[in-house]
Protein backbone atom coordinates (compact mmCIF):
# COMPACT_ATOMS: atom_id res chain seq x y z
CA UNK A 1 0.00 0.00 0.00
CA UNK A 2 2.58 2.27 0.91
CA UNK A 3 4.08 2.06 -2.85
CA UNK A 4 0.70 2.94 -4.31
CA UNK A 5 0.46 5.99 -1.71
CA UNK A 6 3.56 6.93 -3.10
CA UNK A 7 2.18 6.94 -6.75
CA UNK A 8 -0.89 8.46 -6.11
CA UNK A 9 1.25 11.90 -4.26
CA UNK A 10 2.77 11.64 -7.26
CA UNK A 11 0.71 11.16 -10.31
CA UNK A 12 -2.38 11.71 -8.53
CA UNK A 13 -4.29 8.60 -9.83
CA UNK A 14 -3.25 5.00 -10.27
CA UNK A 15 -3.02 4.48 -13.98
CA UNK A 16 -3.77 0.98 -15.55
CA UNK A 17 0.25 1.47 -16.44
CA UNK A 18 1.41 1.80 -12.63
CA UNK A 19 -0.98 -0.77 -11.40
CA UNK A 20 0.96 -3.51 -14.02
CA UNK A 21 3.98 -2.12 -12.99
CA UNK A 22 3.63 -2.87 -9.33
CA UNK A 23 2.32 -5.94 -10.29
CA UNK A 24 5.20 -6.84 -12.22
CA UNK A 25 7.66 -5.60 -9.04
CA UNK A 26 6.24 -7.21 -6.55
CA UNK A 27 5.36 -10.78 -8.21
CA UNK A 28 1.78 -10.69 -7.90
CA UNK A 29 -1.21 -10.46 -10.09
CA UNK A 30 -2.52 -7.13 -11.46
CA UNK A 31 -5.62 -7.70 -10.36
CA UNK A 32 -4.68 -7.93 -6.70
CA UNK A 33 -3.56 -4.51 -6.81
CA UNK A 34 -6.60 -3.37 -8.73
CA UNK A 35 -8.37 -4.89 -6.32
CA UNK A 36 -6.84 -3.22 -3.31
CA UNK A 37 -6.68 -0.27 -5.34
CA UNK A 38 -10.06 0.47 -5.54
CA UNK A 39 -11.16 -0.44 -2.33
CA UNK A 40 -9.85 3.06 -0.98
CA UNK A 41 -11.15 5.63 -1.71
CA UNK A 42 -8.43 7.98 -1.34
CA UNK A 43 -6.32 5.83 -3.97
CA UNK A 44 -7.81 6.70 -7.32
CA UNK A 45 -7.71 4.78 -10.11
CA UNK A 46 -9.15 7.94 -12.63
CA UNK A 47 -7.11 10.52 -13.79
CA UNK A 48 -7.66 12.93 -11.26
CA UNK A 49 -7.33 17.30 -11.34
CA UNK A 50 -4.30 18.82 -9.78
CA UNK A 51 -6.21 19.71 -6.85
CA UNK A 52 -8.37 17.22 -5.87
CA UNK A 53 -11.43 18.68 -3.70
CA UNK A 54 -13.17 16.20 -1.39
CA UNK A 55 -16.08 17.86 0.52
CA UNK A 56 -17.43 16.02 3.70
CA UNK A 57 -21.23 14.70 2.97
CA UNK A 58 -21.88 13.02 6.35
CA UNK A 59 -24.28 14.04 8.68
CA UNK A 60 -23.20 17.17 10.49
CA UNK A 61 -21.40 18.90 7.38
CA UNK A 62 -25.21 18.56 5.30
CA UNK A 63 -26.81 19.84 8.09
CA UNK A 64 -24.54 23.10 7.98
CA UNK A 65 -24.84 24.09 4.69
CA UNK A 66 -22.48 21.48 2.52
CA UNK A 67 -24.74 21.83 -0.61
CA UNK A 68 -24.67 25.72 -1.01
CA UNK A 69 -20.86 25.24 -0.42
CA UNK A 70 -21.26 22.18 -3.38
CA UNK A 71 -22.82 25.10 -5.42
CA UNK A 72 -20.11 27.72 -5.01
CA UNK A 73 -17.43 25.18 -6.31
CA UNK A 74 -19.43 24.10 -9.17
CA UNK A 75 -20.57 27.66 -10.06
CA UNK A 76 -16.77 29.24 -9.80
CA UNK A 77 -15.03 25.88 -11.92
CA UNK A 78 -18.41 25.09 -13.82
CA UNK A 79 -17.89 21.50 -13.19
CA UNK A 80 -20.24 18.78 -11.11
CA UNK A 81 -19.41 16.59 -8.28
CA UNK A 82 -17.23 13.87 -9.57
CA UNK A 83 -15.95 15.38 -12.58
CA UNK A 84 -12.34 17.64 -13.25
CA UNK A 85 -12.09 20.73 -14.83
CA UNK A 86 -10.93 20.64 -18.78
CA UNK A 87 -7.28 22.10 -18.19
CA UNK A 88 -6.70 19.04 -15.52
CA UNK A 89 -6.63 20.88 -12.23
CA UNK A 90 -9.08 20.41 -10.11
CA UNK A 91 -11.79 17.72 -9.39
CA UNK A 92 -14.43 18.04 -7.29
CA UNK A 93 -15.47 14.81 -5.17
CA UNK A 94 -17.70 14.40 -1.83
CA UNK A 95 -16.57 11.97 0.78
CA UNK A 96 -17.62 10.58 3.89
CA UNK A 97 -16.75 11.89 7.40
CA UNK A 98 -13.71 14.01 7.65
CA UNK A 99 -13.56 14.59 11.81
CA UNK A 100 -14.07 17.85 11.48
CA UNK A 101 -18.08 17.93 12.28
CA UNK A 102 -17.25 20.69 15.45
CA UNK A 103 -16.43 22.80 12.39
CA UNK A 104 -18.50 21.76 9.84
CA UNK A 105 -18.78 21.91 6.95
CA UNK A 106 -15.08 20.83 5.97
CA UNK A 107 -13.43 19.87 2.69
CA UNK A 108 -9.76 18.76 1.73
CA UNK A 109 -8.09 20.22 -1.07
CA UNK A 110 -5.33 17.35 -1.16
CA UNK A 111 -3.89 17.30 2.13
CA UNK A 112 -4.86 20.64 3.51
CA UNK A 113 -8.30 21.15 5.44
CA UNK A 114 -10.53 23.99 5.23
CA UNK A 115 -13.34 23.89 7.89
CA UNK A 116 -16.28 26.47 8.93
CA UNK A 117 -16.45 26.74 4.91
CA UNK A 118 -19.76 29.47 3.75
CA UNK A 119 -19.60 29.80 0.02
CA UNK A 120 -18.10 33.01 0.19
CA UNK A 121 -15.17 31.58 2.34
CA UNK A 122 -14.96 28.42 -0.14
CA UNK A 123 -14.72 31.13 -3.15
CA UNK A 124 -11.95 32.94 -1.42
CA UNK A 125 -10.18 29.83 -0.77
CA UNK A 126 -10.62 28.72 -4.58
CA UNK A 127 -9.37 31.95 -5.96
CA UNK A 128 -6.25 31.78 -3.80
CA UNK A 129 -5.42 28.00 -5.60
CA UNK A 130 -6.67 29.24 -9.37
CA UNK A 131 -4.07 32.44 -8.29
CA UNK A 132 -1.37 30.19 -7.14
CA UNK A 133 -1.95 27.67 -10.40
CA UNK A 134 -0.87 30.78 -12.36
CA UNK A 135 2.11 32.11 -10.66
CA UNK A 136 3.13 28.31 -10.87
CA UNK A 137 2.31 28.51 -14.20
CA UNK A 138 4.72 30.67 -15.08
CA UNK A 139 7.67 29.26 -12.97
CA UNK A 140 7.27 26.38 -15.10
CA UNK A 141 7.56 28.04 -18.14
CA UNK B 1 -38.14 12.38 37.47
CA UNK B 2 -34.92 13.60 38.75
CA UNK B 3 -30.96 11.91 37.67
CA UNK B 4 -28.82 10.95 39.88
CA UNK B 5 -25.49 11.88 38.29
CA UNK B 6 -24.84 15.30 37.18
CA UNK B 7 -22.61 15.50 34.37
CA UNK B 8 -19.07 15.86 35.82
CA UNK B 9 -16.30 17.32 34.18
CA UNK B 10 -12.41 15.29 34.46
CA UNK B 11 -9.73 17.03 32.57
CA UNK B 12 -6.73 14.34 32.54
CA UNK B 13 -6.14 13.30 29.10
CA UNK B 14 -5.00 17.11 27.59
CA UNK B 15 -2.97 18.01 31.05
CA UNK B 16 0.78 17.04 31.62
CA UNK B 17 2.60 15.40 29.28
CA UNK B 18 5.79 17.02 30.24
CA UNK B 19 6.45 14.14 32.76
CA UNK B 20 6.42 11.35 30.24
CA UNK B 21 9.88 10.93 30.72
CA UNK B 22 9.47 10.26 33.99
CA UNK B 23 6.10 7.93 33.64
CA UNK B 24 8.05 6.14 30.82
CA UNK B 25 10.97 4.95 32.75
CA UNK B 26 9.16 4.91 35.97
CA UNK B 27 6.79 2.30 34.19
CA UNK B 28 9.44 0.30 32.42
CA UNK B 29 11.14 -0.69 35.92
CA UNK B 30 7.75 -2.04 37.13
CA UNK B 31 7.17 -5.79 36.17
CA UNK B 32 4.50 -6.83 33.46
CA UNK B 33 2.58 -8.37 35.69
CA UNK B 34 1.66 -5.48 38.26
CA UNK B 35 1.08 -3.51 35.19
CA UNK B 36 -1.67 -5.24 33.89
CA UNK B 37 -2.41 -5.86 37.33
CA UNK B 38 -2.93 -2.30 37.65
CA UNK B 39 -5.16 -1.98 34.37
CA UNK B 40 -7.13 -4.75 35.42
CA UNK B 41 -8.05 -2.86 38.70
CA UNK B 42 -8.73 0.34 36.91
CA UNK B 43 -11.57 -1.49 34.79
CA UNK B 44 -10.26 0.32 32.03
CA UNK B 45 -12.01 -0.41 28.87
CA UNK B 46 -11.72 0.63 25.45
CA UNK B 47 -12.46 3.69 24.28
CA UNK B 48 -13.42 2.97 20.62
CA UNK B 49 -17.12 1.98 21.07
CA UNK B 50 -16.52 -1.99 21.39
CA UNK B 51 -15.35 -1.59 25.03
CA UNK B 52 -13.37 -4.40 25.46
CA UNK B 53 -11.61 -3.91 28.96
CA UNK B 54 -8.12 -3.07 27.99
CA UNK B 55 -5.97 -4.89 31.05
CA UNK B 56 -7.57 -8.40 29.63
CA UNK B 57 -6.52 -7.25 26.10
CA UNK B 58 -2.93 -6.73 27.17
CA UNK B 59 -3.05 -9.86 29.35
CA UNK B 60 -4.07 -12.09 26.59
CA UNK B 61 -1.12 -10.73 24.46
CA UNK B 62 1.11 -10.97 27.24
CA UNK B 63 0.53 -14.78 27.40
CA UNK B 64 0.75 -15.85 24.27
CA UNK B 65 3.87 -17.48 23.53
CA UNK B 66 4.92 -16.10 20.02
CA UNK B 67 7.75 -13.95 18.57
CA UNK B 68 7.35 -10.92 17.52
CA UNK B 69 4.98 -9.32 19.04
CA UNK B 70 3.42 -5.49 18.22
CA UNK B 71 1.55 -2.65 19.56
CA UNK B 72 -0.63 -1.17 17.14
CA UNK B 73 -2.49 2.46 18.02
CA UNK B 74 -6.20 2.36 15.62
CA UNK B 75 -6.16 6.25 14.63
CA UNK B 76 -8.18 5.14 11.73
CA UNK B 77 -11.04 7.31 13.46
CA UNK B 78 -13.93 7.44 11.01
CA UNK B 79 -16.87 6.84 12.93
CA UNK B 80 -18.89 10.41 11.70
CA UNK B 81 -18.98 12.85 14.48
CA UNK B 82 -15.91 11.66 16.41
CA UNK B 83 -12.71 13.60 16.22
CA UNK B 84 -11.04 13.30 19.72
CA UNK B 85 -8.37 11.24 18.67
CA UNK B 86 -7.00 13.34 16.05
CA UNK B 87 -7.00 15.86 19.09
CA UNK B 88 -5.37 13.73 21.16
CA UNK B 89 -2.92 12.72 18.45
CA UNK B 90 -2.04 16.85 17.99
CA UNK B 91 -2.02 17.90 21.18
CA UNK B 92 -0.66 15.35 23.60
CA UNK B 93 1.21 12.72 21.06
CA UNK B 94 3.81 11.63 23.54
CA UNK B 95 1.24 10.58 26.15
CA UNK B 96 -0.12 8.10 23.47
CA UNK B 97 3.54 7.36 22.40
CA UNK B 98 4.60 6.21 25.96
CA UNK B 99 1.76 4.41 26.48
CA UNK B 100 2.60 2.20 23.34
CA UNK B 101 6.08 1.59 24.59
CA UNK B 102 5.07 0.62 28.06
CA UNK B 103 2.64 -1.90 26.18
CA UNK B 104 5.89 -2.81 24.57
CA UNK B 105 7.37 -3.62 28.05
CA UNK B 106 4.22 -5.63 29.59
CA UNK B 107 3.71 -7.78 26.44
CA UNK B 108 6.58 -8.14 25.06
CA UNK B 109 7.14 -6.47 21.87
CA UNK B 110 9.58 -4.40 19.99
CA UNK B 111 7.51 -2.71 17.65
CA UNK B 112 4.78 -0.19 17.44
CA UNK B 113 2.16 1.10 14.55
CA UNK B 114 0.48 4.45 14.34
CA UNK B 115 -2.47 3.61 11.85
CA UNK B 116 -3.05 6.94 10.83
CA UNK B 117 -6.43 7.31 8.56
CA UNK B 118 -5.51 8.94 5.16
CA UNK B 119 -8.06 12.25 5.61
CA UNK B 120 -5.35 13.22 9.10
CA UNK B 121 -2.19 13.19 6.29
CA UNK B 122 -1.50 16.70 7.78
CA UNK B 123 -0.82 15.66 11.17
CA UNK B 124 2.10 13.25 10.22
CA UNK B 125 5.61 15.68 9.73
CA UNK B 126 4.57 17.00 13.31
CA UNK B 127 4.21 13.36 14.33
CA UNK B 128 7.09 12.27 12.96
CA UNK B 129 9.02 14.54 14.78
CA UNK B 130 7.33 13.81 18.16
CA UNK B 131 8.50 10.35 17.67
CA UNK B 132 11.96 10.50 16.88
CA UNK B 133 12.80 12.55 19.78
CA UNK B 134 10.63 9.79 21.60
CA UNK B 135 12.89 7.03 20.24
CA UNK B 136 15.93 9.20 20.89
CA UNK B 137 15.30 9.00 24.19
CA UNK B 138 14.40 5.34 24.45
CA UNK B 139 17.56 4.93 23.19
CA UNK B 140 19.44 6.97 25.78
CA UNK B 141 17.97 4.96 28.69
CA UNK B 142 18.67 1.67 26.87
CA UNK B 143 14.87 1.01 26.24
CA UNK B 144 14.32 -0.82 22.72
CA UNK B 145 10.82 0.52 21.14
CA UNK B 146 10.63 1.90 17.74
CA UNK B 147 7.28 3.29 16.12
CA UNK B 148 6.19 3.90 12.24
CA UNK B 149 3.39 5.33 11.03
CA UNK B 150 1.63 3.81 8.61
CA UNK B 151 -1.19 5.49 6.33
CA UNK B 152 -4.33 4.85 5.83
CA UNK B 153 -6.32 5.56 3.03
CA UNK B 154 -9.92 6.73 3.28
CA UNK B 155 -12.12 3.45 4.07
CA UNK B 156 -14.29 3.64 7.13
CA UNK B 157 -13.99 -0.44 7.87
CA UNK B 158 -10.22 -0.47 8.16
CA UNK B 159 -11.10 0.66 12.02
CA UNK B 160 -12.74 -2.82 12.53
CA UNK B 161 -9.31 -4.25 13.61
CA UNK B 162 -8.81 -7.38 12.08
CA UNK B 163 -9.47 -5.23 8.50
CA UNK B 164 -6.88 -3.05 9.93
CA UNK B 165 -4.21 -5.62 10.22
CA UNK B 166 -5.30 -6.68 6.27
CA UNK B 167 -4.88 -2.96 5.12
CA UNK B 168 -1.35 -2.45 6.72
CA UNK B 169 -0.65 -5.80 5.45
CA UNK B 170 -1.03 -4.04 1.87
CA UNK B 171 -4.54 -6.15 0.94
CA UNK B 172 -8.01 -5.34 0.47
CA UNK B 173 -9.06 -3.73 4.06
CA UNK B 174 -11.67 -6.94 5.00
CA UNK B 175 -12.51 -8.19 8.35
CA UNK B 176 -11.34 -11.47 9.08
CA UNK B 177 -13.24 -14.44 10.97
CA UNK B 178 -13.03 -13.96 14.42
CA UNK B 179 -11.58 -16.06 16.34
CA UNK B 180 -8.72 -16.16 16.39
CA UNK B 181 -8.52 -13.00 18.18
CA UNK B 182 -5.69 -10.00 17.38
CA UNK B 183 -4.45 -11.24 21.13
CA UNK B 184 -2.72 -14.47 19.64
CA UNK B 185 -3.28 -14.18 15.68
CA UNK B 186 -2.95 -10.34 14.67
CA UNK B 187 -0.54 -8.26 12.48
CA UNK B 188 1.03 -10.45 9.77
CA UNK B 189 -0.60 -13.31 12.17
CA UNK B 190 1.45 -12.28 15.29
CA UNK B 191 -0.02 -11.65 18.66
CA UNK B 192 -1.17 -8.07 18.48
CA UNK B 193 -2.18 -5.61 21.03
CA UNK B 194 -4.61 -2.77 19.15
CA UNK B 195 -6.10 -0.18 21.31
CA UNK B 196 -7.65 3.19 20.52
CA UNK B 197 -5.84 6.26 20.84
CA UNK B 198 -7.85 7.44 23.73
CA UNK B 199 -7.10 4.07 25.02
CA UNK B 200 -3.83 4.45 25.33
CA UNK B 201 -4.02 7.66 26.60
CA UNK B 202 -6.13 6.54 29.39
CA UNK B 203 -3.35 4.09 30.79
CA UNK B 204 -0.68 6.98 30.91
CA UNK B 205 -3.45 8.83 33.49
CA UNK B 206 -3.64 5.16 35.18
CA UNK B 207 0.52 4.48 35.45
CA UNK B 208 0.83 8.20 36.87
CA UNK B 209 -1.40 8.91 39.01
CA UNK B 210 -2.56 4.58 39.88
CA UNK B 211 -6.14 2.37 39.24
CA UNK B 212 -7.60 4.28 41.63
CA UNK B 213 -7.87 7.59 40.98
CA UNK B 214 -9.26 6.22 37.57
CA UNK B 215 -11.63 3.92 39.11
CA UNK B 216 -13.21 6.60 41.13
CA UNK B 217 -14.48 8.21 38.38
CA UNK B 218 -17.71 7.29 36.63
CA UNK B 219 -20.20 4.47 37.91
CA UNK B 220 -20.33 0.72 38.41
CA UNK B 221 -19.20 -0.85 34.92
CA UNK B 222 -18.62 2.39 33.71
CA UNK B 223 -15.60 3.56 35.08
CA UNK B 224 -13.48 6.85 34.43
CA UNK B 225 -13.93 9.57 31.98
CA UNK B 226 -14.14 9.70 28.49
CA UNK B 227 -13.82 12.26 25.52
CA UNK B 228 -17.02 13.45 24.32
CA UNK B 229 -17.03 14.94 20.53
CA UNK B 230 -20.05 17.19 20.74
CA UNK B 231 -21.55 18.54 17.05
CA UNK B 232 -24.50 19.29 15.48
CA UNK B 233 -27.25 21.81 16.59
CA UNK B 234 -25.49 23.06 19.75
CA UNK B 235 -24.17 26.37 20.81
CA UNK B 236 -20.63 24.50 21.54
CA UNK B 237 -19.57 22.11 19.60
CA UNK B 238 -15.75 20.95 20.06
CA UNK B 239 -14.59 17.84 22.63
CA UNK B 240 -15.47 17.40 25.86
CA UNK B 241 -13.98 15.19 29.02
CA UNK B 242 -16.77 13.59 31.14
CA UNK B 243 -17.09 11.02 33.55
CA UNK B 244 -19.21 8.25 32.53
CA UNK B 245 -22.25 7.19 33.94
CA UNK B 246 -24.22 10.73 33.46
CA UNK B 247 -27.79 11.10 32.15
CA UNK B 248 -28.49 12.29 28.55
CA UNK B 249 -30.76 14.61 29.90
CA UNK B 250 -27.65 16.46 31.97
CA UNK B 251 -25.89 16.71 29.01
CA UNK B 252 -28.89 17.59 26.77
CA UNK B 253 -28.92 20.31 29.44
CA UNK B 254 -25.96 21.32 29.43
CA UNK B 255 -25.15 20.66 25.15
CA UNK B 256 -28.53 21.42 23.69
CA UNK B 257 -29.70 24.16 22.01
CA UNK B 258 -33.19 24.65 24.24
CA UNK B 259 -34.81 22.88 20.97
CA UNK B 260 -32.85 19.23 20.78
CA UNK B 261 -35.14 16.60 19.37
CA UNK B 262 -33.00 13.81 19.70
CA UNK B 263 -29.30 13.07 20.09
CA UNK B 264 -27.17 10.20 17.63
CA UNK B 265 -25.06 8.66 20.58
CA UNK B 266 -22.03 6.72 18.79
CA UNK B 267 -22.18 8.08 14.85
CA UNK B 268 -23.82 6.73 12.52
CA UNK B 269 -23.31 2.82 14.25
CA UNK B 270 -25.24 4.20 17.74
CA UNK B 271 -28.75 4.57 18.33
CA UNK B 272 -30.70 7.23 18.52
CA UNK B 273 -32.50 8.59 21.48
CA UNK B 274 -35.50 10.58 21.12
CA UNK B 275 -36.40 13.72 23.20
CA UNK B 276 -39.03 11.38 25.31
CA UNK B 277 -36.21 8.59 26.37
CA UNK B 278 -33.37 11.28 27.45
CA UNK B 279 -33.93 10.57 31.02
CA UNK B 280 -34.07 7.36 31.15
CA UNK B 281 -30.86 7.09 29.20
CA UNK B 282 -27.52 6.80 30.69
CA UNK B 283 -24.09 7.04 28.66
CA UNK B 284 -21.51 4.61 29.19
CA UNK B 285 -21.10 0.61 28.69
CA UNK B 286 -23.87 -2.36 29.12
CA UNK B 287 -24.46 -2.68 32.35
CA UNK B 288 -27.40 -4.16 34.62
CA UNK B 289 -28.09 -0.17 35.66
CA UNK B 290 -31.77 0.73 35.61
CA UNK B 291 -33.12 2.30 32.28
CA UNK B 292 -30.81 2.02 29.00
CA UNK B 293 -26.87 2.16 28.90
CA UNK B 294 -25.63 3.39 25.76
CA UNK B 295 -22.41 2.20 24.96
CA UNK B 296 -20.13 5.03 22.68
CA UNK B 297 -17.13 5.77 20.95
CA UNK B 298 -17.72 9.51 21.96
CA UNK B 299 -19.66 10.63 19.44
CA UNK B 300 -22.68 12.75 20.30
CA UNK B 301 -24.66 15.09 17.48
CA UNK B 302 -27.45 16.49 18.58
CA UNK B 303 -30.52 17.19 16.21
CA UNK B 304 -32.87 20.13 17.10
CA UNK B 305 -36.94 19.97 15.92
CA UNK B 306 -36.07 21.56 12.48
CA UNK B 307 -34.24 18.48 11.26
CA UNK B 308 -35.62 15.89 9.07
CA UNK B 309 -34.81 12.31 10.58
CA UNK B 310 -35.88 10.96 7.09
CA UNK B 311 -32.99 12.93 5.82
CA UNK B 312 -30.26 11.52 8.74
CA UNK B 313 -31.18 8.27 8.17
CA UNK B 314 -30.66 8.33 4.78
CA UNK B 315 -27.64 10.25 5.07
CA UNK B 316 -26.28 7.51 7.08
CA UNK B 317 -26.98 4.64 5.17
CA UNK B 318 -25.29 6.27 2.14
CA UNK B 319 -22.75 6.04 4.16
CA UNK B 320 -23.12 2.50 5.14
CA UNK B 321 -24.06 1.44 1.91
CA UNK B 322 -20.35 3.18 0.60
CA UNK B 323 -18.22 1.99 3.20
CA UNK B 324 -19.33 -1.98 3.72
CA UNK B 325 -16.16 -3.78 2.48
CA UNK B 326 -18.50 -5.70 0.43
CA UNK B 327 -17.67 -9.32 2.05
CA UNK B 328 -20.48 -10.48 3.44
CA UNK B 329 -23.75 -10.64 2.01
CA UNK B 330 -25.61 -9.44 4.75
CA UNK B 331 -24.35 -6.58 4.71
CA UNK B 332 -23.49 -5.52 1.45
CA UNK B 333 -27.08 -6.13 -0.16
CA UNK B 334 -28.84 -4.93 2.90
CA UNK B 335 -27.31 -1.30 3.23
CA UNK B 336 -28.20 -1.20 -0.30
CA UNK B 337 -31.77 -3.06 0.43
CA UNK B 338 -32.09 -0.32 3.54
CA UNK B 339 -31.28 3.00 1.68
CA UNK B 340 -34.00 2.12 -1.75
CA UNK B 341 -36.33 0.69 0.65
CA UNK B 342 -36.90 3.91 2.77
CA UNK B 343 -37.10 6.15 -0.41
CA UNK B 344 -39.43 3.84 -1.90
CA UNK B 345 -41.67 4.62 1.15
CA UNK B 346 -41.05 8.08 0.98
CA UNK B 347 -41.84 8.64 -2.39
CA UNK B 348 -45.16 6.76 -1.99
CA UNK B 349 -44.66 3.60 -4.02
CA UNK B 350 -44.78 0.95 -0.89
CA UNK B 351 -46.66 1.12 1.85
CA UNK B 352 -46.13 2.16 5.10
CA UNK B 353 -45.82 -1.50 6.28
CA UNK B 354 -42.87 -2.02 4.23
CA UNK B 355 -40.84 -0.11 7.09
CA UNK B 356 -41.62 -3.32 9.30
CA UNK B 357 -40.24 -5.63 6.04
CA UNK B 358 -36.93 -3.06 6.79
CA UNK B 359 -36.76 -3.49 10.11
CA UNK B 360 -36.73 -7.26 9.91
CA UNK B 361 -33.99 -7.05 7.12
CA UNK B 362 -32.00 -4.94 9.57
CA UNK B 363 -32.56 -7.47 12.62
CA UNK B 364 -31.46 -10.49 10.07
CA UNK B 365 -28.28 -7.97 9.19
CA UNK B 366 -27.38 -7.66 12.93
CA UNK B 367 -27.10 -11.33 13.55
CA UNK B 368 -25.91 -12.33 10.02
CA UNK B 369 -23.24 -9.97 9.23
CA UNK B 370 -19.40 -10.57 9.61
CA UNK B 371 -18.36 -7.36 11.56
CA UNK B 372 -18.99 -4.63 13.74
CA UNK B 373 -20.29 -2.42 10.65
CA UNK B 374 -23.12 -4.58 8.86
CA UNK B 375 -24.38 -5.44 12.62
CA UNK B 376 -24.10 -1.95 13.47
CA UNK B 377 -26.48 -0.67 10.80
CA UNK B 378 -29.47 -2.13 12.80
CA UNK B 379 -28.72 0.31 15.75
CA UNK B 380 -28.93 3.62 13.75
CA UNK B 381 -31.90 2.03 11.45
CA UNK B 382 -34.31 0.50 14.28
CA UNK B 383 -33.93 3.58 16.28
CA UNK B 384 -34.57 6.02 14.17
CA UNK B 385 -37.13 4.41 12.07
CA UNK B 386 -39.40 2.93 15.28
CA UNK B 387 -39.05 6.56 16.93
CA UNK B 388 -39.99 8.33 14.02
CA UNK B 389 -42.04 6.88 11.86
CA UNK B 390 -44.11 9.25 10.90
CA UNK B 391 -41.37 10.92 9.35
CA UNK B 392 -40.22 8.10 7.11
CA UNK B 393 -43.46 8.06 5.56
CA UNK B 394 -44.45 11.74 5.29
Amino acid sequence: MPIMQGVVEQEKYLSEYSMIEIARELDMPASEVYGTATFYSFLEYKKMGKYIIRICKTITCSMKGKNQVILAIEDMLKINVGETTPDGNFSLLQTNCLGFCHKAPAMLINNEVYHDLTPEKVREILSMYLNRKKEGGSHDN
Amino acid sequence: MTTNYQLKRADFIFKNENDWEEVLSKSISRSPQELINELISSELKGRGGAGFPTGLKWKLTAEAVDDPKYVICNADEGEPGTFKDREILSMVPFKVLTAMAVCGHVIGAKEGYIYLRGEYFFLRPELNKVISEFEYYCREIQFDFTIRIFMGSGAYICGEETALFESMEGKRGEPRNKPPFPSSFGYMGKPTVINNVETLAHTYTIFTYGAKRFYDLGVQYSRGSKLFSVSGDTPKPGIYELELGMSLADFVDEFGDGDTKAVQVGGASGFLVPRKRFNETAIGFQGKLTGISLPTGGSMMLFNSSRSMFNVLDNYLEFFREESCGQCTPCRVGCQQLLMGIKAVKRGEKNAQYLDKLLRLAETMQYTAKCGLGQSVANSFSSIVENFREEMIY
